[in-house]
């Protein structure tokens, strides 16, 4: 009704050509980018590493698929986790699959987990004036066994942490694993590091808690631990809504 | 290096690349004025691409010398900086304080103090101030701290 169409384009609700001051040029603007969303974390120890990432694709409101895989094995030793878009974090993986071969060939062995992390950083910062719409997290055993985390922004800037987390969920993870791994701010003393069952037992709260609150977050994990005998994977469930 | 985490990471390890195919071909170290000039050029090629770059070159060839480059293609020289968000706190402090005639240690306390205070502060500066002394024969790491181990139980600030 006119009452309805003056009350939206004072609000500016509604789509452009009735909310825009100008109803005749209204101008668009294609973008190339897009958020899919979802969330990724991955968590060190002292001869292990648990990598995860929900597998749901979502498009504004709509979702597009509950069976994504975030995580790509790029060696025995390594996997990368990406949120962010997902035409890209394709692209990307595909990418860092095909250099990973061509290493193996020209070396004669698979590439560490610390020389991965420079070359994606590199890979990314390639496309500095047109970013991967990525958020990564790289985590393997480096090359003296121990589990090692690196977080990258959009453009290649890293760095090693104990864990880390991305995605459309981060700002509930991260915080929690500071709270529950780091021990911040609370007065609690660690007696022993923490065991693989613990850390992964903590990462399937950690989504549980993230699915509630995060609308992106949610359908199922896949979670995967590197240790010296190799990579499993589970998959846990989380809410559908 | 301040300003763009990913921008300042990837020149300045290009600069690195850049200083050591000098020292292969010349079979000399690189000079601290034309290591910062190799940045600086680099910076100005890229003048509006939308870089961000506040860095500080700090070399000693035969005597210690202090650069100042950014992603403007801005270079100079002088005997005293500071680059960054915080950059201002951290001169007020400084410049209190500076002498050209400076001990070792009371220079490195002096830099500790200034970063510290810029820390406190400028909300985008924060963690752990490190610090380096570059010297004639190289480079020395000296103790890291937490500024919030500074404030509290160094500084005694409560």
């Amino acid at each position: 009704t006119e009452d309805n169409m003056e009350a939206l384009r004072q609000r500016n609700y509604g789509p452009a050509q009735y909310s825009a001051p100008n109803k005749h040029l209204i101008e668009h603007q294609f973008s190339p980018y897009v958020n899919n969303g979802g969330t990724t974390l991955a968590i060190a120890g002292n001869d292990f590493v648990v990598v995860a990432g929900d597998t749901r694709v979502s498009f504004g409101y709509a979702i597009h698929t509950r069976e994504n895989n975030k995580l790509c094995e790029l060696t025995d030793k390594c996997i990368i986790a990406t949120a962010g878009m997902q035409a890209d974090q394709v692209t990307l993986h595909k990418l860092l699959r095909t250099r990973m071969v061509q290493y193996k060939q020209e070396h004669g062995k698979e590439m560490s987990t610390t020389a991965i992390a420079q070359m994606l950083s590199n890979t990314l910062y390639y496309r500095r004036f047109f970013p991967y719409y990525t958020f990564n997290v790289l985590a393997g055993l480096d090359s003296n066994g121990k589990g090692c985390v690196f977080s990258y922004d959009a453009i290649g800037s890293f760095e090693r942490y104990n864990y880390a987390s991305s995605g459309t969920g981060q700002k509930l993870v991260q915080p929690l694993l500071d709270n529950q791994i780091a021990l911040k701010n609370q007065q609690v003393e660690r007696l022993e590091d923490l065991t693989e069952e613990e850390v992964v037992t903590l990462v399937k709260d950690t989504f549980t808690s993230a699915g509630e609150r995060d609308i992106y977050t949610g359908d199922h994990v896949e979670i995967a631990i590197i240790n010296k005998e190799g990579v499993r994977y589970e998959l846990f469930d989380l809410r559908q809504d | 290096m301040a300003g763009g985490a990913a921008d300042c990471s990837f020149w300045e390890r290009e600069l690195g690349r850049r200083c050591r195919l000098f020292e292969l071909r010349n079979k000399k170290r690189i000079s601290v004025c034309a290591a910062s000039k190799l940045l600086a050029n680099i910076t100005y090629a890229y003048k509006g691409y939308g870089l961000s770059m506040g860095t500080m070159i700090a070399g000693y060839d035969d005597q210690p010398q202090l650069y100042y480059v950014d992603s403007d293609g801005t270079r100079l020289k002088h005997d005293k900086f500071s680059v960054g968000s915080g950059s201002t706190y951290a001169y007020g402090v400084l410049d209190s304080g500076y002498s050209y005639d400076l001990s070792v240690e009371d220079a490195i306390a002096l830099g500790r103090r200034a970063i510290y205070h810029a820390t406190h502060r400028d909300a985008y500066s924060g963690g752990t101030i490190n610090l380096y002394h570059v010297h004639e024969n190289g480079w020395t790491k000296h103790e890291s701290f937490d500024m919030n181990t500074l404030h509290y139980d160094v500084y005694g600030y409560n």
